[in-house]
């Protein structure tokens, strides 16, 4: 594929700077441009994913430094597939926001263009410190969005959310610092050749730098103990915000799945799956409070904030059985709880601007402007997050529970992922029966004042819902493509001879 | 030298760590401040502390400092700074506009009204 592995991270930088600086002050053309790259971002993707679908993973060296000593991307199946989900997640999102949200504070589709770069650019390098670089370019922009057309309640969850960004950039230094001290390497296919020939002296400070590290990649994904921070910024962010944020976690699950199957996994020695034990547990406890924290929701926002670190749970319980099967599963599952949270977010800020008044609270309130149509759509998306039949979320997990079989922790993992998705139907049919059955017996209609109900944010709600459609309706070809995803990742003499070359066997470990 | 590094990088991490958990703004500002340096200068000494060494490899040159974490240590400070300087511009809008500085929006002793919204 050559130069168009850079793609997806040039063409969004060139588009923000080129939003910033020629069309700022007009808001259709940035609409135009902003969609038109996403829309161009989202055809590399596919490219690319035929690409790696067909090949090996393949390797480009930026500036043309060999590796190590320089920074790679690496295009493998497990990128190609983020990259596409990332663009038709972006697509959804930047449409539903070009009807009116963009135009509530200043640059929203450069921001949007930078963040796209940064997620992009974190799903491709191949070098822990370059991931460092690319997580704080889409922090920077995600501070941005946050903010986007502040106000009190969402600046105080911004700062809150910035700060504790900050502390892990930190964390994350000291991880990365610890690693190349004992390694001497920071690129992630050298690092699988050097971790297992560490001194036993130096063993401990890279199990230390590497544990600090997945620490990092935690509070990205919002697992229990450091979820904190996902609640309030995911419930007072902007709705397109939020709904692009469902990306921002995969990120914390996609950087563990690469880095800790990869440099610790199964040739790594000693340090052979090193994440797994911490992981595991932690998940289980993630998807417990997490639907928990449905049950208890009072505003429909942080009800799907909570349905979001929930099945964040769920996705890393399959990441932390590290088997061929369960990781196959856990990115089926991965594609759709991301649909899926966006689908939801997007909806209940429909819902929320045409109850007025009322907002997103869960409480009783008169019959709004199309309120039949917006049952039907957050019914629809509800069944998909809660993982009912007949949608994708069903399949994911089946899938995963099918796979967590052979596990020591099975029982564990069986009783407290069907006991959750039972309480998450039951929080989600509380909320749906309030907001849409009781509120239809109550006296009035509520009229928003000024409001015009454009068609393009319902179009890009549907589009997500079009998503988890397809994800159930081509559920065979795409397990299969997740399959050679699962095999490539366990199997990584590939990934490391595509980029250091042709290495004998010898240095492989195996 | 080894230790007087060391126990610097320290003293900086406990003090950042202790201005960070404080409950207004300024004191988070400087303790994300604090924790920067502390990682700077930890990241720096990654690369084995030597003296007067050229940090390039030449000929006739054998003993040379690692020049890996002074790139990397460059990075950081230049994502530091602005991140600094960002959070240093949202604390005071966020106290211009809830009207207190404290990181949860209220005063002391005064109940949170976080937990009637979420």
């Amino acid at each position: 594929m050559g130069n168009w592995i850079v793609v997806p991270i040039v063409l969004p930088a060139v588009m923000a700077a080129l939003i910033v600086l020629a069309v700022r002050h007009d808001i259709v053309l940035q609409r135009i441009f902003s969609i038109t790259a996403t829309v161009a971002l989202g055809a590399v993707a596919v490219a690319l994913v035929i690409f790696a679908d067909g090949n090996g993973p393949e390797m480009y060296a930026l500036s043309d430094w060999p590796a190590p000593f320089g920074i790679v991307l690496v295009l493998d199946r497990l990128s190609a597939m983020m990259v596409l989900l990332t663009a038709v997640l972006g697509l959804g999102v930047v449409l539903f926001a070009s009807s009116e949200w963009d135009k509530r504070g200043q640059h929203f589709h450069a921001l949007f263009q930078f963040q796209l770069m940064g997620v992009n650019g974190a799903f491709l390098t191949g070098d822990v410190f370059n991931l460092f670089v690319f997580f704080e370019v889409l922090l920077i922009a995600s501070y941005g969005l946050m903010l986007h057309g502040a106000g009190a309640e969402r600046l105080k969850a911004g700062m809150q959310y910035v700060v504790i960004n900050l502390t892990g950039s930190s964390l994350f230094l000291v991880g990365v610092g610890m690693m190349y001290a004992v390694t001497g390497t920071l690129n992630m296919a050298d690092l699988a050749i050097q971790v297992p020939l560490v001194a036993e002296g130096d063993a401990a400070l890279l199990r230390a730098g590497a544990l600090i590290l997945l620490l990092v990649f935690c509070v990205k994904a919002a697992l229990v103990p450091v979820h904190f921070w996902l609640p309030g910024t995911y419930a007072n962010a902007p709705a397109p915000v939020a709904a692009l944020f469902a990306i921002m976690t995969k990120v914390g699950a996609y950087s563990i799945l690469r880095v800790y199957s990869l440099g610790f996994g199964e040739n790594a020695g000693d340090m052979a799956w090193l994440a797994q034990p911490y992981i595991l547990p932690a998940a289980i406890v993630t998807l417990a409070v997490g639907m928990i924290g449905v049950l208890a929701a009072k505003r429909l926002n942080s009800l799907i904030a909570f349905s979001v670190i929930g099945s964040m749970g769920t996705l890393l319980i399959s990441i932390a059985l590290f088997t061929p099967e369960s990781i196959s599963a856990g990115l089926y599952y991965l594609l759709h709880s991301t649909f899926a949270g966006a689908a939801l977010f997007l909806i209940g800020d429909l819902v929320a601007s045409r109850r007025g008044q009322y907002g997103d609270r869960l409480n009783t309130a008169p019959v709004f402007h199309q309120s039949g149509l917006m049952a039907v759509l957050f019914f629809i998306a509800a069944i998909g997050m809660a993982g009912m039949p007949p949608l994708s979320g069903f399949i994911g997990k089946l899938l995963i529970l099918d796979a967590a079989r052979e596990s020591d922790a099975a029982i564990w993992i069986w009783s407290v992922i069907l006991v959750t998705s039972l309480m998450g139907i039951v929080g989600f049919g509380r909320a749906g029966s309030v907001l849409f059955w009781k509120s239809a017996s109550a006296e009035g209609v509520i009229e928003v004042e000024g409001a015009q109900w454009p068609v393009l944010p319902i179009i890009a709600a549907c589009g997500m819902l079009a998503a988890l459609v397809a994800l159930t309706v081509f559920a065979a070809p795409i397990t299969d493509y997740m399959q050679g995803t699962a095999a490539q990742l366990f199997d990584t003499t590939d990934y490391i001879r595509a980029v250091l070359g042709d290495i004998p066997a010898a240095q492989l470990g195996q | 030298m080894e230790f007087l590094v060391a126990s610097s990088i320290g003293l900086l991490t406990m003090c950042g760590t202790y201005m960070l958990l404080r409950g207004r703004t300024f004191p988070v500002v400087i303790g994300l401040a604090l924790l920067s340096y502390a990682v700077n200068v930890f990241l720096f000494a990654m690369g084995r502390l030597t003296i007067d060494m050229p940090p390039i490899l030449r000929d006739g040159v054998t003993e040379y400092t690692d020049p890996l974490p002074q790139a990397l240590v460059l990075t950081a400070i230049v994502i530091s700074f602005g991140m600094t300087a960002l959070i240093v511009v949202l604390s005071i809008r966020a106290y211009l506009e809830i009207g207190n500085d404290h990181v949860d929006g209220c005063p002391v002793g005064e109940p949170s009204e976080a937990g009637d919204k979420n």
